[in-house]
């Protein structure tokens, strides 16, 4: 166990400095750097300097872009770890403030996402596996592949338009007024537990959908095998027959690929909270995107990305402690 | 030697070739002709998109802005039947408290619905220049689905948008396929410290999130792009992710085929390593790869959707169903003119149509189970 996790932590360290290095990328790419779209802001705000070319390379020096992009990675590296991650321009803050405002909801709602994917969708999966070709199986197939057939921003879309429609609210929030600047505290989490459905709902409908299928065929696969044949005809109760064997069988892949949802609701988290406007880091990004703020938008994107790796090590911890066959295995299994 | 006609149903399937099968096996699944068809028409669709529009997508009407969908009719006021359809003239008045445009129908005014009429010129392909559409009306207007704020056809616009949003997927999953082989291939083949790497950047590109990296390498596309650059950017920027999921397909039945009996017996019996390649593996794992492609097309299509709905994906004048979802980004707007959602009912039906077709090929992809 021990030899696991250390291998897989130094993957995850590896994995994480390359994320580190295409987030720097993210900031240079765009045309210009800091200092050019500084300056120019000065300038238009009237509080230009008279030499702006003199100015400009002092900016330069100042912030040592006028060094090689190595160096620069480097220093970047280097200032993150004490907590700098650099200005936003548009906001006039620094970027490890404006994230860490938003930390705590971009969390909550994934985790409660992930939850809410596995405790919905793996019921279903089983009630639609044991009354195959029923009325509420068919009914299940169809929410199931209208589920991930409906893009995630239109589903946020139509509900919000619903809810102003017929209860003139809006939904794209997650605390009460009272709550809304406030800072953390049980108060202002319960609050947020009120709200929080709805996101959930949206991002989570296209998680649920794919893990109900695959929970229906991998159940079904296992109830037509023999072993079941032979415990019904010994008179097993159906009950015990099946969740003794067949639904833990079944719950096998798709535990074991949980590491592999959690990219995929971060994503569609990123979308729905920006049609919603939910204070996390989604529409932070957006805006940082339109505006070109790159500090912000690289620091977010790197945040965003070092989430999902760590959840997926997380999960993939908790998994190699329950199912021993990981930890042995390693990565000799199957792909 | 008996003839032909004379092998008993029975025993036509024993001889039946492996696409014969496939095809029998897909014909059976209900849900997956029905996705074929429908894409079928689609596509036709946009392949000629100009001729099944009913009007030029930049011609701007200030008269009819935000006008709702007209409805066809086949029974005037009286009853009386009309084979013909036709659609009424529409009168706009002013709501005098909320200033917003209410559009009537004008009982007086008839318009008929004809086929092959000659309309606003285009040209089909951009090499025949003709002005003749498969329906629409010589005089009045014809807004089957509304017209969007500045009074453009919202169905003619949804048409010419079917261009790129059906094509983009293909496109994206074309250059999918060609990166997916090639290093999906080299790992199979090769092995060792070759497919150490590539699986290795497969596992990283697979671990993160791909919607917040799309949006950013999508927004720092330079805006003065021409439209044609900015679609193959796109393209690149999602195949980037695309390519994983083939790779690993690719790589798992390369080796797991290479071990099968029937490649030993084709060895040993001397066949040359092209031979086995081409006639013996690739048959036996080509429908696995349509399959996954086929899967592939609708993620491609919802991401273009979803990044043009944001507006840092494609960008009008072009126009494709996530650009013309933009519009109706505000909920709103959404309230006041829902049929600014009727291009996500078509994205909704052919990524509902390519998942039926992906669904029934992969039960026919091996027709001997």
């Amino acid at each position: 166990m021990l030899f696991y996790f250390i291998r897989r932590l130094i993957y995850m360290l590896v994995i994480l400095f390359i994320l580190s290095f295409i987030s720097f990328i993210i900031i240079q790419l765009p045309p210009g750097d800091f200092v050019t779209s500084y300056v120019a802001q000065q300038i238009a705000s009237g509080r230009g300097p008279s030499d702006r070319q003199a100015y400009e390379a002092q900016l330069r020096r100042q912030y040592g872009l006028d060094q090689p992009i190595y160096v620069q990675y480097i220093k970047w590296i280097r200032r993150m770890f004490h907590g700098d991650l650099g200005q936003s321009l548009a906001w006039r803050k620094p970027v490890m403030e404006l994230i860490s405002e938003r930390f705590l909801t971009t969390i909550s709602l994934t985790l409660f996402t992930l939850v809410f994917i596995y405790v919905v969708a793996v019921p279903i999966g089983i009630y639609s596996a044991t009354h195959q070709y029923s009325l509420g199986d068919y009914t299940f197939t169809l929410i199931g592949f209208t589920g991930i057939s409906i893009p995630q921003f239109l589903f946020a879309l139509v509900l919000m338009a619903l809810f102003y429609k017929y209860f003139g609210l809006g939904i794209g929030k997650l605390f009460s007024p009272q709550y809304e600047t406030a800072a953390w505290s049980v108060g202002k989490f319960m609050d947020m537990l009120k709200y929080l459905p709805v996101p959930i709902l949206v991002v989570g409908l296209a998680g649920t959908a794919g893990i109900i299928r695959v929970m229906r065929g991998c159940l079904l696969d296992e109830l037509r095998k023999q072993y079941v044949v032979t415990a019904r005809a010994k008179g097993v109760k159906e009950r015990s027959l099946l969740f003794k064997y067949p639904v833990r069988v079944a719950l096998n892949p798709i535990v074991s690929t949980i590491g592999w949802d959690i990219p995929w609701i971060i994503s569609g988290q990123t979308i729905a909270a920006i049609v919603l406007n939910l204070p996390t880091l989604g529409p932070l990004l957006f805006q940082a995107l339109l505006t070109q703020d790159m500090y912000l938008a690289g620091s977010i994107v790197l945040f965003l990305c070092s989430l999902t790796v760590i959840g997926t090590f997380v999960s993939d911890l908790i998994l190699a402690w329950i199912d021993p066959r990981i930890r042995y295995e390693g990565k000799q299994g199957k792909s | 030697m008996r003839k032909k006609e004379e092998i008993s149903a029975a025993e036509r399937l024993y001889v039946a070739s492996q696409w014969e099968l496939t095809w029998r096996k897909f014909k059976k699944h209900k849900l997956a002709m029905l996705g074929a068809t429908i894409l079928a028409i689609f596509y036709l669709i946009a392949i000629f998109c100009g001729f099944f529009s009913t009007q030029d997508i930049y011609k701007q009407d200030r008269k009819y802005l935000y006008c709702p969908p007209q409805r066809v009719h086949f029974f005037a006021e009286k009853g009386n039947f009309y084979l013909q359809p036709f659609v009424y003239g529409l009168k706009r008045t002013v709501n005098p408290e909320t200033w917003r445009r209410i559009y009537t129908e004008d009982k007086s005014r008839k318009h008929s619905i004809y086929l092959f009429v000659h309309g606003d010129k285009y040209k089909l392909w951009n090499l025949f220049e003709t002005d003749i559409h498969l329906f629409g009306v010589k005089e009045g207007t014809l807004f089957l689905l509304g017209t969007d704020k500045l009074g453009r056809d919202l169905l003619s616009r949804i048409i010419y948008a079917a261009r790129i949003s059906l094509s983009i997927g293909l496109v994206g999953v074309g250059l999918s396929f060609i990166l997916g082989c090639i290093l999906g291939g080299i790992s199979g083949f090769y092995g060792g410290a070759a497919d150490m790497i590539i699986q290795r950047i497969i596992e990283f590109l697979m671990s993160i999130p791909p919607i917040p990296l799309w949006m950013a390498l999508a927004a720092a596309l330079p805006p003065h792009w021409s439209p044609i650059k900015i679609y193959f950017g796109i393209v690149i920027i999602l195949s980037i992710i695309g390519w994983c999921g083939l790779a690993r397909v690719v790589r798992g039945k390369f080796l797991e085929l290479r071990e099968e009996d029937f490649t030993m017996a084709a060895r040993i019996a001397g066949a040359s390593e092209q031979r086995i390649i081409t006639r013996h593996l690739l048959p036996s794992f080509l429908s696995y790869l349509i399959v996954h492609l086929t899967l592939a097309v609708p993620g491609m299509i919802l991401a273009e959707t979803s990044l043009s709905f944001l507006g840092i994906g494609l960008r009008p004048p072009v126009v494709s169903w996530g650009v013309l979802l933009k519009d109706a980004q505000n909920y709103r707007t959404v309230v006041q003119n829902p049929w600014l959602l009727i291009p996500g009912l078509f994205v909704i039906i052919v990524v509902l149509a390519l998942n039926f077709l992906g669904d029934g090929l992969r039960d026919a992809a091996d027709p001997y189970k």
